[in-house]
């Protein structure tokens, strides 16, 4: 593997993090994290959308017209939300998932790192690039999405993937943790963290 | 009774940012100063007026289970459901791009003074995310829609315009080299989001 694939690769998850540095699709990544296993799906799915998008808008990248070519991604990404949302909704009588889901899955058309990897890489580079670096970005969206959840629902509900961590040691859940507002405090925490270590990342 | 209910509880309750995290994006990127993030804010809560109840009408007339009956008997099974997202992201799209327009044509200030954030609202999350938590929330006419999307859009407002005012105060203070900028922008509404939570369960 050449230098610059790995770093097209590691960039997106540490560096160039979509939610940490370059604050993009925070929008539907928040509301999922009460819990790991809507924040896995919700990773997942996005790892997929994004992934694909990159690849499939990257194939048609000669043939888009300048213009036009914010509708055709937009119908790309969601013709590719829409095969994620179908696969899920078949799976629902062997892994029910939480109905407010499905409005955050439909929400990633709408999400910045989709369109801003496809309009900021996809367009100018070759296929097999623009799939792995569709993948890394949602890599890094996922894992922060994870790390949050984490904290979430281990100190929220005592639970990890639903199975009793903390509250079998007989721990009082604390409910600050599940509402929305802990969710923006833990990802400035993240941040905080992040810069302190990388201080090149520091804003003035 | 039940519109100023619904209208109390969207700006309040319900609050697109500090409940469900719609528009994150466009909420952190344009909320440096008050006066364009009351542009925004305006434009937001006309682009939900107009969008939600045509989406109401999409939904109820052509893409529910059983919606397309008023064709004919032979009509009345079809379930056009799965199409929703890509339909609601079209409405979006073409609205954005007549309003561009017509804003362009007959109100000159305005179209100078809002600039690049006219047409980014077709990627705002809030707009269909409105869309779609109105299909969820199954409103049984199109007045409760249309209340729904202005409150919303009002809530939407408050809340950005409520930020830039703090942020603009922000600048002065001394915040760890770490959290600046955006880390702290992060706490900030996640502490606004708790002091939103003393709303919850009002109701008129």
């Amino acid at each position: 593997m050449n230098a610059k694939l790995k770093e097209t690769i590691l960039n997106p998850i540490l560096k160039g993090n979509p939610i940490t540095v370059l604050v993009l699709g925070i929008c539907s990544s928040l509301a999922v994290t009460v819990e790991l296993k809507g924040a896995l799906v919700m990773a997942l799915s996005v790892i997929v959308v994004t992934g694909m998008s990159s690849l499939i808008c990257s194939l048609l990248r000669k043939t888009i017209p300048n213009r036009v070519r914010i509708i055709i991604q937009l119908v790309v990404v969601a013709m590719m939300v829409i095969l994620v949302d179908q696969v899920l909704k078949s799976f629902e009588a062997t892994f029910p998932l939480d109905k407010q889901l499905s409005v955050y899955i439909g929400l990633i058309i709408t999400n910045c790192i989709v369109m801003g990897r496809i309009e900021a890489f996809a367009l100018g580079n070759k296929p097999i690039p623009s799939l792995l670096d569709g993948l890394a970005n949602g890599v890094g969206y996922g894992l922060i999405l994870i790390i949050v959840a984490f904290f979430r629902e281990l100190f929220g509900s005592g639970t990890l993937f639903g199975i009793p961590v903390l509250s079998a040691l007989g721990y009082t859940n604390n409910g600050l943790m599940i509402l929305p507002p802990m969710a923006l405090i833990l990802i400035g925490c993240i941040i905080w963290v992040q810069r302190s270590i990388q201080k090149d990342l520091q804003e003035n | 009774m039940e519109y100023i209910n619904l209208f109390v509880k969207s700006i309040f309750v319900d609050n697109m940012i500090f409940a469900y995290f719609l528009g994150m994006c466009s909420y952190l990127a344009v909320s440096k100063n008050v006066k364009t993030a009351n542009g925004l804010g305006i434009a937001v809560i006309a682009m939900l007026l107009i969008t939600l109840p045509l989406n109401y009408l999409l939904n109820k007339f052509v893409l529910q289970p059983g919606a397309l009956s008023w064709l004919g008997d032979k009509f009345a099974g079809v379930d056009l459901s799965f199409l929703s997202f890509i339909l609601f992201i079209a409405v979006i799209a073409a609205f954005t791009q007549v309003v561009e327009m017509v804003v362009e044509k007959f109100l000159p200030a305005l179209y100078s003074s809002l600039g690049i954030y006219l047409p980014l609202i077709a990627v705002n999350c809030a707009i269909l995310g409105g869309s779609l938590f109105m299909q969820q929330r199954e409103f049984g006419n199109i007045g409760e829609a249309a209340v729904y999307a202005f409150g919303s859009g009002i809530g939407w407002w408050l809340a950005i315009v409520a930020l830039a005012a703090i942020r603009e105060k922000l600048s002065y203070s001394n915040v760890p080299a770490g959290l600046k900028g955006i880390g702290i922008t992060f706490i900030t509404v996640g502490l606004m989001g708790i002091a939103f939570m003393a709303f919850m369960g009002i109701s008129l």
